[in-house]
């Protein structure tokens, strides 16, 4: 883990890529990270997160300033701004159901190329999916999702790098922890090492690349 | 009583001790709030809790616990929070005792299409697919229909939720069932006649011979 500053852990991210931002409806999300995304104008991101938030609040950001080109997500019924920009085919929109989403960012950081759901089975989320029969029961083959960038928010964050979360705001943070090329996390406090004990670490220090410096 | 309690007071009937429960949004959020007296039940926000108790009073609430719509909420004595894998393991994996969700349209099969109305209307699924495929028993609260028409249909014409049928349906005018896989007309709400039910009502309900009244 390396410590770097708001502005140069966003420099690190170019236009085009693609971002992984933990959250439910914008709690437990890298706030400052998005904010500096909108501030430095990185542009045309594909976004993987649960949901669309709400304008002004987590991703919702994003979608304010129109920086993102394709969403996969499993909820934006709570952000008009990102119906009017899929409406307007600014945005392509992937909608899949939220445990099969966390399941595939799961598999995409432990070395699974996907996973077997009956979520989606004779509905519109089956349409050009393999579908595989095991003891009588079908599934979907749903594939792995993994992404350049992952900005995940963690409670506490120690000096080597190893993270806990707090109550609803877990969430998709530590799944997506593990399925990105490069992990920047924001944390509510930095603590020293030890402060957290061993069994209360929920994403270990060598899985973030980088902690972004409070203050 | 309005239709909307009364739906959520006649679900809450169907909740027994030690349930593990996921409510949907709108009506049935309000299932909480009718819980029987004496009866010990878990309730789970997909964001990653179980036992998510009342909205907290005025400056007692944490912006890191919220409900799955991101409003506040308070965590009982025994809760627990986990990670989105672990709640969709929860759901998926039948783990899930009872969710209760709202409908657009529940047909004959029982069939539930709850997501989106297209060129309308594209919320997405958020968590209700998974919640149909894998809790152990599926309940439906929902007014009987929109606008004067039913929203019990013989086959939904809006993109369906799941291809596993649902098992009961609580409306403001009836308890609905599919025993044997029929469509059945189970219950009247008080005071409804079965003739006022099927007035509004497109699917073919089966009639047993006695339809007895919700026991509110």
């Amino acid at each position: 883990m390396k410590p770097i500053s708001l502005e140069e852990a966003v420099a690190l991210i170019p236009n085009g890529a693609s971002v992984m931002v933990g959250g439910f409806m914008g709690v437990g999300t890298p706030e400052r990270l998005l904010d500096e995304l909108v501030r430095q104008h990185k542009t045309e991101l594909t976004l993987i997160c649960n949901d669309g938030a709400v304008p002004g609040r987590g991703v919702g950001k994003l979608f304010d300033a129109a920086l993102v080109s394709t969403l996969t997500a499993s909820h934006i019924g709570l952000n008009p701004k990102v119906q009017q920009q899929m409406m307007a085919k600014q945005v392509s929109v992937d909608l899949v159901p939220q445990g099969t989403l966390v399941e595939r960012i799961r598999a995409g950081g432990c070395g699974l190329g996907g996973v077997l759901t009956p979520t989606g089975v004779g509905t519109m989320v089956e349409e050009g999916k393999q579908q595989i029969k095991l003891n009588g029961k079908t599934y979907l083959l749903e594939t792995a999702l993994r992404s350049d960038f992952a900005l995940i928010h963690a409670f506490l964050a120690d000096y080597l790098g190893n993270l806990t979360y707090a109550l609803t705001a877990r969430n998709f943070n530590p799944v997506m922890a593990m399925a990105a090329d490069t992990v920047i996390v924001t944390a509510e406090h930095v603590v020293p090492v030890g402060v957290i004990a061993p069994d209360h670490v929920a994403t270990p220090a060598p899985l973030v690349d980088y902690l972004v410096a409070n203050g | 009583m309005d239709p909307q309690t009364l739906i959520a007071r006649r679900v809450a009937l169907e909740l027994r001790s030690g349930y593990l429960v996921n409510l949907g949004i709108g009506i049935p959020t309000l299932v909480a709030n009718y819980v029987p007296a004496g009866l010990n039940v878990f309730f789970q926000s997909e964001n990653g809790l179980i036992g998510t108790g009342p909205i907290p009073e005025q400056g007692m609430a944490h912006p890191l616990l919220t409900d799955a719509g991101g409003r506040p909420i308070s965590a009982l004595p025994g809760a627990s929070t986990f990670d989105s894998a672990m709640s969709f393991g929860l759901i998926r994996g039948g783990h899930v005792d009872m969710t209760v969700l709202g409908g657009l349209q529940v047909d004959a099969d029982g069939h539930l299409a709850n997501w989106m109305i297209p060129g309308k209307m594209v919320p997405g699924m958020g968590g209700a697919m998974d919640l149909v495929a894998g809790a152990k028993r599926v309940i439906v609260a929902m007014q009987h229909a929109a606008k004067g028409k039913s929203k019990i249909v013989r086959k939904c014409n809006l993109p369906l939720t799941s291809s596993r049928p649902v098992d009961l349906v609580v409306t403001d005018l009836a308890v609905i069932g599919f025993p044997g896989g029929r469509i059945t007309l189970l219950e009247t709400a008080p005071g409804v006649r079965v003739a006022e039910v099927l007035a509004v009502t497109e699917a073919d309900l089966m009639i047993p011979t006695e339809v007895p009244e919700m026991k509110i």
